[in-house]
């Protein structure tokens, strides 16, 4: 990784440079857009947590967004300027997103050759079927920013990868390659805190998470592939992925660190019209690090479908049924592995979402309920969004994020306390 | 004579009631081939005003590319892309229009790089927040409704228009003023039983590429009190637009070729 000062001038540097490019109009008639917005978003705990401020999000936005096109290449910038009390970190990391520079994306997009485009540099990539649900989707996610109330985009963090696509009659395939490892921007108790099923505790801003993560290049690399096509309006897709768990799936058992270890995943899935709506299946094998089944410090291999189904209901409400479980492989060496007292999980996690998305007042109200539930854990994740437009340009919002669970220890509940509602108030231009 | 009294009696009656130059159907036919389906494919860019009662003005601006994919009352495609407002610029709407099946669409979330089916059945709720429906942009079938000529002036054809099944839609019929040149529709009244509660008209028109085109246009909605302007400008006809611009590719990488 580059030195983190360096990061932020290069940073600065790549603004400023699109800045000149649009001074220099006789270099092309293409004219630079240059857009953005100015954000301020506050959010407060509702349950009280002894390891975080009670404040749970408390930050000014800036982001700048440039495009140039020059004769066969389009360059985009776009990067958030971030005041952040609550983490209150200034030096930036742009792997991790931290501090006063977030850069979302700095790439080259280009088509070589007619079949081909090729995308180079920081950028976002979303694939799959599933409604914040993922299976295939195997990008950076930021866990944080989804569970303290930011905006959805900022689910996904930022990938350095370069992504080749090729369409052809039959079929197309994208392959995305990153040279270095890019784990997701997980919960490790500096913003949430988490329950550490090693020493039965939960941990905090006092005693976040430390990881050894995989950081050589080329070598911990990772390589995503999707091939795809169209039968009419239905889309059928496989796909591959080799890298690491994204987020930590594995503990070192003498320093605690979190592992990431290697992963690959086999996958397909199919989306279309079904009964006057949108139904989708998606399937993914799991294969975790060969050792996993038979250590306790390391996730097993899963299976993992997600079936799902949204239709309008009246008008301008939509409503939305996913189904999802995880398999988990190998469950008689896990049971063995553990030694007495562990927490067992179920061999199948299965979860129900429903959203229900209503939109008013000439679609300048949007209000939006998502329930995640876990029927084998016993918990669930309730987030509301809403959302309403006082003019083109200005809009506000206010949102919960509500955790709930019968035993502390599982995904969903172990959040509990950081329970949270925000309001945020946003300025396009 | 007898035969002869009776032919011209019977002349007579056939000429005294109203004989129009063309059916119903056939009119509204031909106005919907004049309004959405004029050349092979069609780019251009809307500027939408949207005002409300209390005269506040909301913007939209997006490019639209269109291809006909049958013949007249057939599939077409179409490509949006959105300008204004920011916040969702460089969002991208693509709808496959289907004639006896429910339309199929999508949208391109630029933030998320999402390709997202949208759920959508009610071709009769605002499109983009405007006053127009989704069907006003793209066209309403022609046997979803049954159309009768009742009435004909030297420019117009006015046509009544009920639908078949009343329970999709909200209105209880609609008159339509048809120009008899060009077959573009510069009027239309939609009545709730017997009230007109929702009001089109062409505010101008050109000849572009040789086909009359709808520069301007506006929808007022008597309930609301609300209305929406449309203007279009940068027409072009037979760009050649191919079919795989209406594809998933071209929903991440825009074809600015074709804008």
């Amino acid at each position: 990784m580059l030195p983190k000062n360096n990061v932020f001038l290069l940073a600065v540097l790549s603004v400023h440079f699109s800045s000149v490019i649009a001074s220099d109009s006789n270099m092309n008639k293409e004219i630079l857009e240059f857009n953005g917005f100015l954000e301020t978003r506050v959010g407060v705990r509702i349950m009280d947590d002894a390891r975080q401020k009670n404040t749970s999000i408390g930050e000014v936005r800036l982001q700048l967004e440039a495009e140039q096109e020059f004769d066969e290449v389009t360059l985009n910038i776009v990067t958030d300027f971030v005041y952040d009390s609550v983490l209150d970190v200034y030096s930036p990391d742009l792997e991790s997103g931290e501090g006063v520079v977030d850069l979302r994306q700095a790439n080259i997009v280009m088509s070589p050759v007619d079949f081909m485009d090729i995308k180079l540099g920081r950028q976002l990539l979303t694939w799959g079927t599933g409604d914040l649900l993922f299976i295939n989707d195997m990008f950076a996610k930021d866990w944080n920013s989804f569970l303290i109330g930011r905006d959805v985009e900022y689910l996904k963090a930022p990938t350095d990868a370069i992504k080749v696509s090729m369409f052809f009659n039959m079929f197309n395939v994208d392959i995305v390659y990153t040279p270095v490892f890019g784990s997701d921007r997980f919960i490790d108790g500096n913003r949430i805190t988490f329950f550490d099923r090693m020493n039965n505790t939960f941990r905090g801003r006092d005693q976040p998470l430390s990881v050894d993560k995989p950081v050589d290049a080329f070598d911990d690399d990772e390589l995503s592939l999707r091939l795809y096509r169209s039968f009419g309006a239905n889309e059928v897709a496989l796909y591959y992925y080799h890298g690491f768990w994204k987020s930590p799936a594995g503990v070192n058992p003498l320093s605690g660190n979190g592992l990431f270890p290697a992963l690959e995943v086999y996958g397909a899935s199919i989306r279309g019209t079904v009964a006057g709506g949108i139904g989708y299946a998606e399937v993914g094998l799991y294969e975790s690090d060969d050792s996993a089944a038979s250590n306790p410090f390391s996730r097993n291999s899963e299976r993992r479908l997600l079936m799902g189904y949204e239709r309008e209901l009246a008008s301008e409400l939509t409503g939305s049924l996913q189904y999802y479980v995880e398999n988990k492989q190998d469950y008689d060496d896990y049971i063995n592995s553990l030694s007495v007292g562990s927490i067992v999980d179920d061999k199948n996690r299965q979860v129900f979402t429903v959203r229900l998305t209503k939109l008013m007042l000439q679609q300048e109200l949007n209000v939006s309920l998502f329930n995640f539930y876990s029927t084998t854990d016993k918990d669930g994740f309730a987030r509301i969004v809403t959302s309403y437009k006082l003019s083109d340009d200005l809009k506000v919002e206010a949102g919960l994020n509500y955790f709930y669970g019968k035993y502390q220890y599982t995904l969903y509940a172990q959040f509990e306390d950081s329970s949270n509602i925000y309001a945020a108030i946003r300025y396009d231009f | 004579m007898k035969l002869l009294n009776y032919l011209i009696s019977v002349i007579l009656l056939m000429t005294s009631l109203p004989a129009y130059s063309m059916e119903g159907e056939e009119v509204m036919k031909r106005a919907l081939q004049a309004f959405y389906y004029q050349g092979h494919d069609q780019r251009v860019k809307a500027h939408m005003e949207i005002i409300d009662k209390q005269g506040r003005k909301r913007i939209r601006e997006f490019v639209s590319l269109r291809l006909n994919v049958g013949g007249i009352d057939g599939k077409q495609k179409y490509y949006v892309y959105f300008n204004k407002p920011v916040d969702v610029k460089k969002m991208v709407f693509m709808v496959w229009k289907n004639i006896q099946q429910d339309d199929d669409r999508w949208l391109y979330l630029p933030a998320l790089d999402l390709v997202k089916r949208i759920a959508a059945s009610d071709d009769r709720t605002s499109f983009v927040g405007s006053n127009f429906y989704y069907e006003d942009v793209s066209g309403r079938g022609l046997s979803e409704d049954s159309h009768k000529l009742i009435g004909e002036t030297e420019q117009f054809y006015i046509l009544s228009s009920k639908p078949k099944i009343p329970e999709n839609v909200e209105f209880s019929r609609y008159k339509i003023w048809v120009d008899k040149n060009s077959f573009i529709p510069m009027k239309i009244d939609y009545y709730d039983k017997e009230f007109i509660y929702r009001h089109y008209e062409t505010l101008e028109m050109k000849s572009i590429d040789g086909y009359m085109t709808v520069l301007k246009a506006k929808m007022e909605d008597k309930r609301t009190g609300g209305e929406t302007i449309i203007s279009y400008s940068s027409i072009k006809y037979q760009q050649g637009i191919p079919h795989k611009i209406f594809s998933e590719r071209y929903l991440r990488k825009v074809p600015k070729k074709y804008f």
